[in-house]
């Protein structure tokens, strides 16, 4: 059984090396030019020579990225609770979530630069696509309850507050955090997008500013450093979020445990 | 001595138009273990809600004797928070009533004391079994001191053993607390062996249709299981129940088209 979970860790990572190494390999052999396609370990050297300049970078991006999903969670999280106590309100308004949700980030975007300083257009641009998910999960966990326990709060004369506090938010919380989930690599990629419609104009020092740069630049290697940049970024947050969900449910809830075999 | 409650004339109909009950006149006295028996869709559940003041008649009035007594009321399904723990899920009608968890506390031990979950307190219910969730479930209801003690089918969901032993429990805590009970059940058997009082309900519209006392004393033991009193009292409450049966012509088999 050691060797199986072994082999399960080990695969991936093989695979992984296997294909850097071909790719090394390929670039080497047939000398293709790093205008065309850079080495991996050009990639490195270069993400090594230009820290300095990408983690600037990377640390605007990110930044942003948490703004807009603070934003997102606290907007969507308030106007979530406000939904489910008055129905009316969530009728009132749904038809707006529903607008900014089908309208592509990337149309909405070059509006927001013409209104909007570009640093604080790129926020909107992350926070409208992070704001959604976050909201429409949340609402739908706080609708989900359990009509038993309303029954028993009903019985023993809970008020509004009290059945909110203790009874709709806690059982919201897993529906939250897989919005959370989603709403973290979407603000992300709102951020980027946002990025690289203010940064055509010329603006901004974000990430995916460098990769249009360097676009401009025909530095290919530094392309695809500030790529890599990005796909951490993306997988780190992904991975952070998910461990808070487990942190929260894995005492209780079924997502965050296994089934016994 | 007046009946701890009154239902009379109680019509129920829900939005939808379907009538849960029609007429029903129905006494609940102090002290008693009252059953309430009959076929799915009967309105028995309806009746417990009336009590509880979870939902109110169409026509028809509930009156309470003195003022409403403290209710608990246990549910089919166990209807714990998952999120939080045993003890937490017992303070739960206290915390409701602005008891803080250490004023709580002692009223917490007790109530799980007396369903037998004396030390489970930190688990959650996830750990538990099907009866060890039904017990908890109890012992939330017991933590306010009911005077009425409301229950629908609580033990429809478990194996006989545990429910044997359930039910064998349910009686001793019932004279213990001198807590009057209703409970809903569609088990002939169930009713008979925990009840003084049986009252059968026919469906379509739902209203009481007969009434069996029960006169051996509680708690009841193996014994009154096998002899005869209760092997006649199972006959005639079978036989009130098929008669309520066949005044409504069954359809063929549940959902076939009319």
């Amino acid at each position: 059984m050691i060797t199986r979970r072994l082999l399960e860790i080990a695969l991936p990572v093989l695979m992984l090396v296997l294909a850097l190494a071909i790719w090394e390999g390929a670039v080497r052999y047939y000398g293709i030019q790093p205008y065309v396609l850079p080495a991996p370990s050009l990639i490195l050297a270069t993400l090594y020579k230009d820290w300095q300049t990408l983690f600037g970078s990377l640390e605007v991006t990110l930044s942003i990225t948490f703004e807009a999903l603070a934003a997102a969670v606290l907007g969507g999280v308030a106007l979530a609770i406000l939904f489910a106590q008055w129905r009316l309100i969530e009728r009132a308004f749904f038809p707006f979530a529903v607008v900014m949700q089908v309208t592509p980030i990337v149309a909405i975007a070059p509006l927001l630069l013409v209104y909007l300083s570009s640093s604080a257009a790129v926020l909107v641009c992350a926070f409208l696509v992070a704001f959604f998910p976050i909201l429409s999960n949340t609402t739908l966990g706080l609708s989900s309850t359990d009509h038993n326990l309303l029954d028993l709060f009903q019985l023993y004369r809970a008020t509004r507050w009290q059945q909110l506090i203790w009874l709709r938010l806690p059982g919201a919380l897993p529906y939250f955090l897989g919005g959370l989930r989603i709403g973290g690599g979407l603000a992300l990629i709102g951020a980027i997008v946002a990025e690289i419609a203010a940064g055509s104009a010329g603006q901004g020092a974000g990430l995916a500013y460098r990769i249009v740069e360097s676009g401009f630049r025909l530095n290919i290697p530094r392309m695809f450093a500030a790529l890599l940049l990005i796909s951490v970024a993306g997988i780190v947050i992904y991975l952070v979020l998910t461990a808070v969900s487990y942190t929260l449910l894995h005492r209780w809830h079924d997502s965050a445990r296994g089934r016994e075999t | 001595m007046a009946p701890l409650a009154t239902l009379r004339g109680i019509d129920k109909t829900f939005a939808n138009g379907t009538i849960a009950l029609a007429g029903l006149d129905l006494d609940v006295r102090e002290g008693e273990f009252l059953s309430l028996l009959g076929p799915s869709g009967c309105g028995k559940s309806t009746v417990l809600r009336l009590l509880a003041g979870l939902t109110s008649p169409t026509r028809g009035a509930i009156a309470w004797r003195d003022a409403r007594p403290a209710l608990g009321f246990v549910f089919q399904e166990p209807t714990l928070m998952p999120w939080s723990n045993v003890a937490a899920n017992v303070w739960l009608p206290l915390r409701l009533a602005g008891f803080s968890r250490a004023n709580a506390q002692p009223r917490v031990d007790e109530a799980l004391d007396r369903v037998g979950l004396t030390g489970f307190a930190k688990a959650y219910p996830r750990e538990l079994s099907g009866g060890m969730k039904m017990r908890v479930s109890i012992a939330r209801a017991l933590v306010m001191r009911p005077q009425v003690l409301l229950m629908d089918e609580p033990f429809a969901a478990l194996d006989e053993i545990t429910r044997t032993k359930l039910n064998d429990d349910l009686v001793a805590l019932k004279c213990s607390l001198g807590a009057t009970v209703v409970f809903v059940t569609h088990s002939v058997y169930e009713s008979i062996y925990l009840s003084t009082r049986v009252v059968v309900m026919a469906r379509r519209p739902g209203r009481a249709v007969a009434e069996i006392a029960i006169d051996a004393p509680l708690p009841r033991n193996e014994e009154f299981r096998l002899g005869a009193d209760y092997a006649q009292r199972c006959r005639e409450t079978s036989l009130a129940l098929h008669k309520v049966m066949d005044e409504v012509a069954e359809p063929a088999c549940e959902g076939a088209p009319a």
